[in-house]
């Protein structure tokens, strides 16, 4: 842990709005969470009360809030040196460090306990387990020691559909497991292909991103071989019975495209030229273009193929490939 | 001054709101989820 356990946050005349806590949730995290739990949940496929299937949900969503909390008061330091992340209540010094780090356990042992008493066990076990790698082995450890930083931490957000699963099935069968290995084989092409055009904002603030310690042109190659990985496993749940034909529909067409666009960036020159322009963080360069749009479509992808999942439980499309 | 006096008591004021309408609606929470799960319970046991 290299971090200067010192308070960053700097005072302001702004008073702290609830919003400016509702910030150190990450929302927009959580509703990706939100999700990818929602499909966990639904792909059960086991008969649940609504009301504890919302509770299940809500569990899910704040547990993912207090991880982001916890983030947010641990990393305000380096958040202060990152042009994306320097507007942050903490580093803008519209919260302080210890409030955010009360919001985050407080919400933490709320999100476990109410998991616990509503649902079971085994899901809050696994939320418990989540917020704690996430926060403890990605934010403490890991994202500060190593380009692995993103791979090994992002099983913290694979694994809300195993949540998910359990919260409705009491059990973490192997498909469970299925949709946590695609979103976390997704993670590593989706993050670098971002910090290819966001380096230098890492390399600032000291993060070892890819790009940062080994450059871009193997950044290039290891998103090109996690995407070699990802695409035939995107096609796995059509033979265990989790994926239909609208899921197949999804998953080989776009599989195929984002192999198409991993290679195209693998050929190309983006990050090369590894600075962002004080103008505008997302300014995209002509040669790190190939990166934004693996970036963008890595999204479009995952959130697809999820929805595709959903939409099979709830119109009763057959698993497998058969019509 | 009075201005910023102002913020600050209305900003302090938005948070305590939104603090009890939390724990109110986690008391309600609590609540209900036990009314469902002792019902599923008392359907699910053998007459």
């Amino acid at each position: 842990m290299t971090r200067a356990m010192t308070e960053t946050a700097v005072p302001t005349a702004a008073p702290a709005r609830w919003q400016d806590y509702f910030q150190l949730l990450k929302p927009r995290v959580m509703s990706l969470v939100v999700f990818t739990g929602l499909t966990g949940l639904v792909c059960a496929g086991k008969p649940m009360h609504p009301l504890l299937a919302c509770v299940a949900i809500l569990c899910i969503a704040v547990g993912a809030g207090a991880s982001g909390a916890l983030n947010m008061w641990y990393d305000s330091d380096i958040d202060a040196k990152m042009r994306r992340t320097r507007a942050r209540p903490v580093p803008s010094g519209k919260v302080q460090g210890a409030d955010a780090l009360a919001l985050g356990v407080t919400l933490s042992l709320l999100s476990c306990m109410l998991m616990l008493i509503a649902i079971g066990w085994l899901a809050a076990a696994l939320l418990a387990f989540t917020i704690l790698f996430y926060a403890v082995v990605y934010t403490m450890w890991l994202k500060r020691s190593t380009p692995q930083n993103i791979v090994i931490g992002g099983l913290a957000g694979a694994l809300p559909p195993v949540i998910g699963w359990a919260a409705a099935a009491h059990a973490v069968p192997m498909n469970a497991w299925l949709l946590c290995a695609i979103i976390f084989m997704w993670t590593p092409p989706h993050f670098w292909a971002l910090s290819l055009y966001t380096s230098a904002d890492y390399g600032k603030a000291g993060v070892p991103m890819g790009p940062v310690v080994w450059g871009a042109a193997k950044t290039r190659l290891q998103i090109l071989v996690y995407s070699l990985l990802l695409v035939p496993l995107c096609q796995v749940p059509l033979f265990t019975g989790l994926g239909g034909m609208v899921y197949a529909a999804v998953a080989a067409p776009g599989g195929l495209l984002f192999l198409i666009l991993a290679w195209r960036l693998f050929k190309s020159q983006a990050g090369d030229g590894g600075v962002v322009g004080e103008t505008g963080l997302y300014e995209v360069k002509a040669g790190s273009k190939d990166a934004r749009n693996l970036f963008a479509f890595s999204i479009l992808y995952l959130f697809a193929m999820f929805a595709a999942l959903l939409a099979e439980r709830m119109l009763g499309v057959p698993p497998g490939l058969s019509l | 001054m009075k201005n910023d006096s102002n913020d600050a008591d209305r900003a302090r004021r938005g948070r305590n709101i939104m603090i009890a309408l939390g724990l109110v609606a986690f008391v309600v929470l609590i609540f209900v989820v036990t009314y469902v799960r002792l019902q599923g319970n008392l359907g699910a046991r053998p007459l």
